[in-house]
């Protein structure tokens, strides 16, 4: 095995909220967004991330970029602990870590042409290059995402979803960085829109080494960019694994529930599949169930379940994985 | 804007026929908003009539035979006539209301203006610290915005005018100190919500500096609320003004402005109306343009018309 690019080890991010109806002397409740994330990047690897909404996907990704500090836990990078570490080695990684954001047009200022919102990270990393220098590499990186060159002069608002995607996507990869965190890049855009965004990460990743975390909360696109893919629920970690183990052999019900849900493009197989339903709704993050977090929805749960806090132990497949009865 | 489209589908044609075109010139918010403007009739009208009354006001009494404080024994409280240029009249003293009305304009225009930018500029400090710092010292920043409104300005006004007595910068400290809030909640209010823009999370993440944050993409995307704001605080300043000069807290005689003249003329509007119409017309008049102007401007500026 290869060195480790990112090591997230038990991160947890906590926020404080103030219960509803509560006085301003009302002791704040902790919501636990990220209840203990622990996982493993390789250079040129794509882990997927998906979960429902409100599962702590798109926290974690802020938590590992430490746009929201992480209450505990630790972010390594390359060797070097970021998580409460000094501001010049977050500002050091932040040139090898960028992010892809789910709102295509809301992620770009409407106030700059996009040669500046390209350009800007060079700006903030690279200040020895000229302008010509810099006008040149934004051209370049439009022309690697497929926008075309005289478009530079335009603003944000003149271009449609996908534009927009890869005009972040040009941001993004504009410092050639080592891993890009994509936060659910594709669930704003129309389907055959999606398809070509990914098809387009999927080669610039191949071409310039990029190691990807792509959140998602649906399989199906997971399924077609990732290596390993890890799915969370309420904030903690459910199961992480091979793409190919995780479609074949499920470990947890809550990923067996998760795949029974995606749609079979064949309407006999469709109607004679069965899908897993979860009953109810996600509990609240405020007050988690006790033993493990998925008991309330699981069909398989027992009253060990509502004791123990499943551990989070390695099948022998390699699928890791919190549940009592996997394996 | 015909032309233009004309010019895109040429360019456009051109693209498709796979012909290298000349980087296409983008169209930025702010121009964009310009020809919106332009095309709002209503608001161009209102700008040229403002324009024209301000030019009227600087140049009129320099150019009109009468001074403004000079009385023509033979034209005592004379309706408007075309003879000897008494365009507006006189007032009981003989006094060229033309003149007068003009000279007024100056003083409640140039009031407005002092007053306006005094405020605004109070206004983006206070409510875009507030906003960005947060939490406590928001909340203590914008409750004394509260308390301000709650002191009632004439009872100030009417103080300090009894103590300070009356002064022409007086009167513009007064209306600023009363007029500023405004701008400060709306300002406070804009940058909490750009604040939490995904493109200034962006930002972070790129690792730009928290002041380059602030004047590279929060300022700017402030400025279209600010203008806005500041063409609707003209009006008010301008008619604070009147209200403090009609209640005679203003300016001097023989110096006047609209307020004071509005204020004579209903005194003896029985005798002689076109003591109080003209005046009247014209603060009525500058006050509807500065209105059409603000409304123009927001739809102008207004992102979700575009």
């Amino acid at each position: 095995m290869p060195e480790a690019l990112l090591s997230v080890r038990d991160l947890r991010v906590n926020f404080q909220i103030s219960p509803a109806g509560a006085w301003p002397w009302t002791p704040k409740k902790d919501l636990k967004a990220v209840g203990g994330v622990s996982f493993e990047l390789y250079p040129g690897e794509t882990l997927g991330v998906v979960g429902e909404s409100g599962c702590g996907k798109s926290t974690l990704a802020r938590g590992i970029l430490g746009l929201i500090p992480a209450s505990s836990g630790e972010i390594v990078w390359l060797g070097k602990t970021l998580s409460g570490g000094s501001a010049r080695d977050w500002h050091a990684a932040r040139r090898d870590i960028q992010m892809i954001f789910q709102d295509p047009l809301a992620s770009l200022d409407p106030r700059m042409t996009i040669a500046r919102i390209i350009g800007e990270p060079l700006k903030v990393h690279r200040p020895e290059l000229g302008n010509d220098e810099v006008l040149l590499r934004v051209k370049a990186m439009m022309k690697k995402v497929g926008l075309r060159e005289e478009m530079i002069n335009r603003y944000p608002h003149e271009f449609s979803g996908g534009q927009c995607q890869r005009i972040g996507i040009a941001r993004a990869l504009i410092l050639e960085p080592k891993l890009i965190i994509c936060d659910e890049p594709v669930s704003a855009l129309d389907v055959s829109i999606q398809a070509q965004i990914i098809n387009l990460l999927k080669s610039l990743q191949q071409e310039m080494g990029l190691a990807l975390i792509f959140i998602a909360h649906d399989l199906a696109v997971v399924k077609h960019i990732s290596d390993r893919i890890l799915v969370m629920y309420l904030g903690r970690e459910m199961e992480l694994a091979e793409k190919h183990a995780l479609y074949a052999q499920p470990a947890h019900p809550y990923t067996r529930a998760l795949l029974s849900a995606i749609p079979v493009p064949d309407p006999a197989l469709e109607r004679k599949k069965e899908v897993r339903l979860l009953q109810g709704d996600i509990p609240s993050p405020i007050n988690p169930p006790s033993g493990c977090v998925f008991r309330t929805r699981c069909p398989e749960a027992q009253a060990r379940c509502a004791e123990e806090v499943p551990a989070w132990r390695t099948l022998d497949n390699g699928t890791r994985c919190a549940c009592h009865f996997a394996g | 804007m015909l032309l233009k489209n004309k010019q895109k589908m040429l360019g456009d044609a051109l693209l498709a026929a796979g012909i290298d075109a000349l980087p296409v010139e983008g169209r930025s918010p702010w121009r964009d908003a310009r020809e919106r403007f332009f095309r709002n009739k209503a608001a161009v009208v209102s700008l040229a009539l403002l324009l024209l009354i301000a030019l009227a006001c600087i140049f009129g009494p320099m150019l009109l035979p009468h001074s403004f404080d000079d009385t023509d024994w033979d034209a005592m409280a004379l309706p408007p006539t075309l003879n000897n240029w008494h365009l507006f009249g006189t007032d009981e003293l003989g006094r060229d209301l033309l003149v007068r009305a003009l000279m007024g304009g100056r003083i409640s225009l140039m009031v407005g203006l002092l007053a306006t930018i005094a405020s605004v500029a109070i206004g983006i400090a206070w409510g875009a610290t507030a906003g960005f710092i947060g939490g406590r010292v928001d909340t203590l920043m914008m409750r004394l915005v509260d308390m301000m409104y709650a002191v009632p300005y004439l009872l100030i006004a009417i103080l300090m005018v009894t103590i300070l007595g009356r002064d022409f910068y007086l009167v513009v400290l007064t209306i600023t100190v009363f007029s500023w809030m405004d701008m400060a909640r709306v300002v406070r209010g804009q940058t909490l919500a750009i604040k939490s823009k995904e493109y200034i999370e962006a930002a972070h993440a790129i690792g730009v500096s928290t002041p380059a944050i602030i004047f590279r993409h929060i300022v700017p995307n402030l400025l279209g609320i600010v203008v806005i704001y500041t063409t609707v605080t003209v009006p008010g300043v301008i008619l604070t003004e009147s209200v403090l000069s009609f209640l005679g807290l203003g300016v001097q005689e023989p110096m006047t402005s609209w307020g004071v003249l509005i204020e004579e003329g209903t005194g003896v509007m029985e005798t002689t109306p076109w003591m109080l119409l003209f005046p009247g017309l014209l603060l009525s008049v500058t006050l509807y343009c500065a209105n059409y102007i603000g409304d123009g401007m927001r739809d102008a500026l207004d992102p979700k018309d575009r």
